[in-house]
This record gives structure tokens, sequence and C-alpha cells, in this order.
């Protein structure tokens, strides 16, 4: 159908939430997505692109979608340039395989992203979901430096470039982190990385519900310079554990002087719940003003949901730890709205409000109209139905 | 442009519509004194809901306004127009919120860099972007231009401290953008816009807790390359520092002359590393220091807050010092990726060689961040231009070493025509996107930024010529 690019018939395994496509489309290079948004366009023909293909199901589902467009086969880690920590990598590179490259010269991209094998680059860029970390680090937008996005219409662009220190043009990159797949497909990135700690501990205790909230903030406004400080909450019936992550070559120094704050016990082992929520059929992601963590507690005590995040940094996942019938879904995102902006990540409920109110919304469907007239990049996935 | 002069003395002020030639003629031109256009006409609103009012006159009259924060920006980004109006935030300088417990601050547009940390320094917190010119320069222009300041090594720039901005879009509409918010992130694509894509009118931004100790190092060498390896081997040992400077011999001699800074006498280069965070941490990486700047022929350590300040005074003064050793100059501001330094300084070496004209080296080295000061004589015939051929050269220099333009002072209308080197039409026309859903008229900021681009609803092609539209006069070429 197109010349050189692999494109296969598509089976039942290929359906993005019930909608089944016709091709799979499976190019190794820039330009041959480019080949293959090229040719959709002509047709159109309506596109969803997929990394590992593991959180396809978040979103509502596509309104149309004709080709998948498997980015696996871009795998490609172009250049690791340890000097400047610099890398640039194709979309399609597994963050497990970033990460195993990056640790033979002793550096990292500091994102935490759980379940790496599994997980791409390009996918990780479209979701952008912040990781423990985020609270010293940045998120995915802040750690990318360049990015090549192939446009609906075949247009090969880049924004930014290999070096971190750099104002040049409009930085596209911020805009198609967590755009979810509705302007264009990343084809390829490139990161600033850090150095790899020399020493890490976590500080680990059990706290009530109503000692959260404070130990958080008094962490968060210690001078000892932690990495993230996070909760586990499984059962909003039962206790909490804070997590707080040191990192440096006095790491057992600092983590001595925070357990002073907490209690607790100092550790080397990554608690098993870090940075990560497994179930995901419901997930939602809860922002807020960490002073305002006390009072999310309390209406996240009310709903049923459990709990995982920072509450220093004002962000957490949400997911229920009972059956939640879809009213009750929709009762508890609606109460912590009172608290928090609540995005529905993934739920498969469609009658659901997944963004509540977004004062840019007008201005997005204006982006997205400039980038997508068509509406044939993952059309309906998105804030508003864009 | 009268209609619209008295519209818009129908809401402001009488002394916030400035029409006076004399008094237009103080906003003529920003840092970069070489453009200069009197504008139409300036205004001085206090509130967001003025700045609206104004964006949305404009409108009405297809007039286009630029935004002027403290006109301290280097690359002409807020260089009036003379058929424009002139929107100054010097009038909105109020901090309407400190809030340590979510560590943040809510300023409006006209604050000033510093006044935010001095507003919370006793209480323990700064805001840490810190450019040069933080004292005069306003958060408006800041969020524009993405700015950073020696500190961003480890700290990051502008955007990575920014929460939330209300903005006056080019319609005239209020927006917040928020990183709260989800969708797309706008407020990252609207930091460091140059003014383009709307006018920030209330800005969010996020307070550090001042570091536990910090540690200031000057390093003498005896030449260039053995600072340059210095650089290197600290990032290789995995030590982030807060911040690495570089001055050159002739950078140093030109910051003696003017502030008597005193550094080691006989420096190649110095650099200064600033090492921040909790105390042990930051013990060792000193130790650590040491060991590699191991050839330098004197290490001083600042025992106190006066003489850490004696050690930034040369690095700090040394854009204004070069005016004493040469009657005129060009600040250049490029970026290479860091190991591609001393092939760069080589280079820049061998075109101030050839063109006989001297180069003063002042650079954030942690970050590959040059700042070339190329040394003229303005009564020199032939001077002038020559320094424009080096300065010229080694933006070049960066792009051909997988670099950029500019690392902090923007594009604005001094960069706008090496946009093309380093991006190809495509890149710039999908930039050019982003401007079309932001600003369809083209009347935020024309001219800035983008060479001469297409008009929005234009399909991309060959491009020839100016547009039949402009010819005739019914649209605007932004
Ligand atoms: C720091 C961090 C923490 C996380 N924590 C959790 C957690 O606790 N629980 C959890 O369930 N998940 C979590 N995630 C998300 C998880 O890691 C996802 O698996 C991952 O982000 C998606 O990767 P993927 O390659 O499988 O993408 P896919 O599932 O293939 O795609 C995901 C979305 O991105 C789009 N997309 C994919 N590739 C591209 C591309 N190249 N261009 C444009 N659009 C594209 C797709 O259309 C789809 O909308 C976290 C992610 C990060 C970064
Ligand atoms: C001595 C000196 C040292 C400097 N050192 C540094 C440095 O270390 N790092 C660095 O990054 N820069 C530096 N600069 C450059 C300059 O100070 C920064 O670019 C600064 O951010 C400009 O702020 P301003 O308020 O003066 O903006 P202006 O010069 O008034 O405007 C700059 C741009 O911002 C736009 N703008 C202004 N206000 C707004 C607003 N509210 N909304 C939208 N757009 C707006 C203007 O239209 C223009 O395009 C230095 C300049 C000087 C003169």
């Amino acid at each position: 159908m197109i010349e050189g690019v692999t494109v296969r018939q598509a089976g039942a395994g290929d359906a993005v939430r019930g909608v089944l496509p016709r091709w799979v489309a499976l190019p190794e290079t820039v330009e041959e997505i480019a080949a293959v948004l090229r040719a959709c366009a002509e047709r159109d023909l309506a596109v969803v692109p997929a990394g590992g293909g593991t959180k396809l199901h978040w979103g509502p589902p596509p309104e149309r979608c004709d080709v998948l467009l498997d980015l696996c086969c871009m795998n490609e880690i172009l250049e690791h340039a340890a000097g400047d920590l610099v890398v640039r990598a194709q979309a399609g590179v597994t963050m497990d395989a970033l990460a195993g490259t990056l640790a033979d010269k002793g550096q990292e991209l500091a994102l935490d992203v759980p379940f790496s094998e599994g997980t791409t680059v390009g996918g990780t860029l479209a979701t952008a979901l912040p990781g423990p970390r985020s609270f010293r680090y940045g998120t995915a937008r802040d750690l990318l430096i360049g990015i090549t996005v192939v446009l609906p219409d075949g247009t090969i662009a880049r924004s930014g470039g290999k070096v971190v220190k750099n104002v040049a043009g409009y930085d596209l990159g911020k805009l198609f982190t967590g755009s979810y797949g509705t302007l264009g497909v990343i084809a390829e990135a490139t990161f600033r990385l850090h150095p790899l700690p020399a020493d890490r501990r976590w500080v680990v205790a059990g706290l009530d519900r109503a000692e959260a909230a404070p130990a958080a903030a008094a962490l968060a406004a210690s001078q000892t310079e932690p990495s993230a400080i996070e909760v586990d909450w499984p059962d909003p019936a039962g206790p909490l554990t804070l997590a707080v992550l040191v990192e440096g070559t006095t790491a057992e120094a600092r983590a001595a002087a925070l357990r002073e704050l907490t209690g607790g016990a100092v550790t080397r082992e990554r608690p098993s719940w870090w940075g990560l929520i497994e179930g995901d059929e419901v997930l939602a992601e809860a922002r807020f003003l960490p002073a305002d963590a006390g009072a999310v507690l309390d209406e996240v005590a009310a709903t049923g949901l459990a709990l995982r995040g920072s509450l220093a940094a004002g962000r957490v996942l949400l997911t229920p730890c009972r059956d939640l019938a879809e009213d009750e879904l929709a009762a508890a995102v609606a109460r912590l709205r009172e608290r928090a902006r609540v995005h529905v990540l993934a739920a498969p409920y469609d009658g659901l409000d997944r963004w509540g109110q977004v004062s840019g919304l007008p201005l997005m469907r204006r982006v997205k109209e400039r980038f997508d007239p068509g509406r044939r990049m993952s059309p309906g996935r998105f804030v508003g139905g864009i | 442009m009268d209609t619209l002069v008295a519209a818009l003395r129908s809401f402001l002020p009488g002394d916030s519509v400035i029409t006076d030639p004399v008094r237009l003629r103080t906003y003529e031109c920003d840092g970069l004194t070489y453009h200069r256009a009197t504008p139409g006409v300036v205004v001085l609103p206090g509130t967001a809901e003025q700045v609206a009012r104004v964006v949305r006159l404009c409108n009405e009259h297809g007039v286009p306004f630029v935004a002027r924060g403290s006109g301290t920006g280097l690359s002409g980004g807020a260089l009036p127009r003379e058929d424009g109006v002139l929107i100054v935030t010097s009038k909105m300088r109020a901090i309407l919120e400190i809030d340590l417990p979510n560590r943040r601050a809510v300023v409006e547009p006209g604050v000033t860099n510093l006044a935010i940390t001095e507003a919370v320094r006793d209480r323990g917190y700064y805001y840490a972007p810190d450019p040069s010119s933080q004292q005069v320069c306003s958060i408006g222009g800041n969020v524009a231009e993405n700015s950073g300041g020696a500190h961003c090594l480890k700290y990051g720039f502008t955007v990575n401290h920014v929460e939330a901005c209300e903005i006056v879009t080019p319609d005239g509409d209020l927006v917040t953008l928020d990183r709260m918010d989800p969708g797309y992130d706008l407020l990252g694509a609207f930091i460091g816009s140059e003014g383009t894509l709307g006018i920030a009118t209330r800005i969010t931004v996020r307070l550090c807790r001042a570091p536990e100790a910090v540690t200031t190092v000057l390093a003498a060498f005896e030449s260039i390359e053995q600072g340059g390896q210095a650089v290197s081997a600290i990032i290789g040992a995995g030590i982030v520092p807060a911040a690495i400077e570089m001055m050159d011999a002739l950078a140093i001699e030109a910051a003696e002359a003017a502030v008597a800074c005193s550094y080691p006498e006989g420096a190649g280069a110095v650099l200064i590393v600033e090492l921040d965070g909790p105390a042990e941490e930051v013990a060792r990486q000193f130790a650590r220091l040491q060991e590699i700047c191991a050839n330098a022929f004197e290490l001083r350590v600042a025992a106190d807050p006066a003489e850490r300040a004696a050690i930034w005074k040369g690095r700090k003064s040394a854009f204004a010092a070069v005016g004493r050793i040469s009657p005129a100059y060009i600040v250049q501001d490029g970026v290479v990726p860091r190991t591609s330094l001393p092939a760069v300084l080589a280079a820049i070496d061998r075109l101030s060689a050839q063109h006989g004209i001297r180069v003063a080296n002042v650079f954030h080295a942690g970050d590959g961040n040059l700042h070339p000061l190329v040394l003229f004589d303005d009564e020199e015939p032939g001077a002038g231009e020559r320094a424009e051929v080096v300065s010229g050269a080694i933006l070049d220099l960066c792009i051909e070493h997988g670099g950029s333009i500019t690392g902090e002072h923007g594009v604005g209308v001094d960069k706008s025509r090496y946009m093309p080197k380093m991006f190809s039409a495509d890149d710039l026309d999908t930039m050019q996107l982003v401007r079309c859903a932001f600003d369809p008229r083209g009347l935020a900021n024309p001219g800035k930024v983008f060479p001469t681009p297409r008009l929005c609803g234009e399909v991309p092609g060959v491009r020839k010529g100016v547009h039949p539209l402009v010819e005739s006069g019914k649209a605007e070429q932004f």
C-alpha cells in the first residue's frame, strides 16, 4: 500500500478501546512515518499512534481509527553524548533499553517510568505522567530538550536541539508532551540526563491520615534536598505509608536527619509500591496545592479510592480499592474536584466527565484545528473530546 | 491611530497614554540599542482587564501591539512598531500573594525578578532563575524570554519555575494557563514565545527553599584549555554544581579594569564554581572539586557572603566592563554542546586573528552557553562590519556543532534571519501553526522571532516575493 513500509491487516488484538483499525503500519524511519501519514491524509484515514501499547485503553475510544501506527520498529538509540549528559532516541525505544544504555555510562533519565519493559519513549512523552522524583527533577516536559514530530499531513518538524539551554523558536516539545497522540506522531526525542546517584536511601514511616499532610509539608521544607516524598494509601479505612528518597554521596546521613521528622526506618530497599499503581482499568490523577493535601485526603477517605503519589508535590494517582459502579466513580470524582483538578486517565465508561473545567480549552481546540484540521489523529481521545 | 488613542483615553488615566514625541522616544529601543523605532502610542495599563481592553481595541483597529517590561532584552524583542501600540507593564508591579505553604508567589508582570527573592529571603526561600539583569528585568519579560541565569545549570530556567500564567490572548481574552490543568501544555509553549502569543498579566512562580550550604570557589588556570578540561571533569565526576562560569584572559582584564575584582594575576582563564545543597553533600563535592582542580595555580574559596560577592563581582560586571577596554562591542549569545567547547573556543580564536577583531569570552561553561564579547573601535572604518562578520560566524559555529543561536537572550528582531540556518522551512511552518492558533491576525509582536512567515490560512508551498494580500494592503504579514 505504501512503498517500503510494512503494513499488515489488523486483527482483533489491535482494537483501540473496541474500535478495530483496518491496518497496522510498522514504519522503521521518520521518513516512513511521514509516508504513512501522507498516504492516510490522501485517503482521509484516521490514525492512532501506538508505542508499547500498554495504555492504548486510556482515554475515550477514538471516533474512528483506520490505521494503528505501531512505532515498535523505531527502536534505535541514535546518540548518547555522555559528556554532554544528553541522549537522542527514536520513539519506539523502550524505557528499559534506554535505561540500560545510560546506566553503562553511569547516567539516567530521571523519570521513574514503571513497567519500563513495555513502555516506549514516545508513549512516555505522549502520556507524560509525573513520577516520584518529579519533585526534584521535574516531569518529562522538563527533561525533554529536543523533539522530532510528524504532523498528520506528513510534514516532519523539529524543535529544540541537543543542548540543554536553548530559547530559539517555539518549544514544540512542550506541546507534544502529554498530547496523547492527538496532534501528530512523536518520532524522536532528545533528553537531558543526570548522573546516577552515588547512593540512595529511603526513609519509610507508617502514619495516620491526619499526620500525613503535615509530615509531607515538613519534609518539603527541609534543607536536606529530598528527591521524592511519596505516600501509599491502599485502603482509605487504614493507615498510610510515607516514604522519602534521598540521593547522593551522603544519603545515609541525610536520611538519618529526615527520620527525625517522620520516625520510621531508613532503608536501601525501594518500597514495593514506589511510584506505581498497577491496576489501571480505572485510574485518575489528582493535582492540588500542597496545602490542600489534608483536605484531599479527607475527601478520598469517603470515596473507596486507593491513593499513591506525592502530597508534597500536590499530585496523586487514584484507583478503586473495591468495586465502584459508574455513578459512584462519577460522584467521587465530582467530590474531589472541589479540592483538586482531577483527570480520569482510564475508565471503561463513556458518560464520565474525564477532565472537568479547563480554562485553556478554547485555545487548545484552536491548536488542534491548526495541527490536525481533518481530525484524523486519535480523534476524540483527549481533553474536551479533542 | 487617532481614533484608537481617543478610545484608549476613554478608560485609561491621562498619564497612562503617552503620545508626546519626546516621551515616546524613551521607549524606542530595548537593551539592544542598535535597533530603534518610535512607538505609535505607549500605554501603561494598571490591571489585566485594562491590558485586555487595549488588546481588543488593537483588534478592532487592526493595529499591532508589542509588550514591554523593563526593556532590558538583548535581542530587540520589545522593539516597538511605529504603527502600533506599546503596552508597558511598569504600573503592574504588585506582589499579589506569597504562599509559603505552597512554595509559590503570585505576581503582576512588571515585578522585577529580584523583588520576588527579596520578599521571601528572610523566610528562607528564593526564586531560582537569576538573570544577571535581575535587579531590573521584569518577570513578564523573563516569561517571554524563558530567561535563565548563572544557576540554571542545576535549577533550570523560567519555564521550570512558572506554575501558571494568566494571559491576555491576542484576541483580547483573559485565559489562565495552569500546569495543574489537563490538556496541552500551552503554558510551556507560551513561555519563551517572546510576546508573540499574548501578554502575561499574572504569573504564579515556584519558590525554592534556600540551600543549607553554599560554597563558592574561584579556580585560576594558566590556559583556557585547562579550564575547559576541569569543567568536563567536574561533570564527569557526577557533580551538578549550581553554577560553573568561565572567563578568559581578555574578559578578566576588562573586569579588573572596571571593578578591580583582584582575580589571580596571570590567569589564562578563571572558573567560578558554586556548589549548594545539604551541608554534608556540599562538603563532599568540594573535596572532589579540589582534586579535580589540582592543576589550578590558585584556588580561592569564599569564607563568607562578602567573599562570595567579591568572587562574583568580576563575572557579573563582565559585560559592562568591556566598555573599559573597547569603545564598542557586540554581546553574542550562542550555545554549543559542552564537549565542543574546546573546539569552538579554538575556532573563535582563529576567527578573531583572521579578522583582526578581539573577542573576550565569558560563558556559562556548565551548559555550553557562550557570551563572546566582540570588541571593536567604532571610529575605525570597517571595524563594525568586521565585528558583525565575526559575531555572525560564531553563531554559524554554534549551529555546526549542533548547538543553538540563542541560549537566553532570545531571537527577537536580531536573530530572526538566523532561524532558517537552524531550522528547516517545515520546522518554522510548524511553529507558525502555534502562532496562528493563538494569533490568527498576526497582531502580537509581529516581525519578531520568525523571518517573514506565511500568512495564517495560506497553504505551504514555494514562497516568492511579497504576498499579494500584503501588497494590496489587505493583510499584515507577521
Ligand atoms: C513517571 C511515570 C509514572 C507512571 N506511573 C504509572 C502508574 O503508576 N500506573 C500506570 O498505570 N501507568 C503509569 N505510567 C504510565 C505508563 O508508564 C505508560 O505505560 C506509558 O506512559 C505508555 O507507554 P506506551 O509506550 O505503552 O504507550 P502506549 O500505550 O502505546 O500509548 C499511550 C498513549 O500515547 C500515544 N502515543 C504512543 N506513542 C506515541 C508517539 N510516538 N507519538 C504520539 N503519540 C503516541 C498513544 O496513542 C496513546 O494515547 C507512568 C508513566 C510515567 C512516565
Ligand atoms: C546587563 C544585562 C544582563 C543580562 N543578563 C541576562 C541573563 O543572565 N540571562 C538572561 O536570560 N537574560 C539576560 N539579559 C536579558 C534580559 O534581561 C532578559 O531577556 C529579561 O527577561 C528581559 O526582561 P524585561 O522585563 O527587560 O523585558 P523587555 O526587554 O521589556 O521585553 C523582552 C521581551 O518580552 C516581551 N514581554 C515583556 N513583558 C511581557 C509580558 N508581560 N507578556 C508577554 N511578553 C512580554 C517583549 O515583548 C519582548 O519580546 C540581560 C540583559 C542585560 C541588559
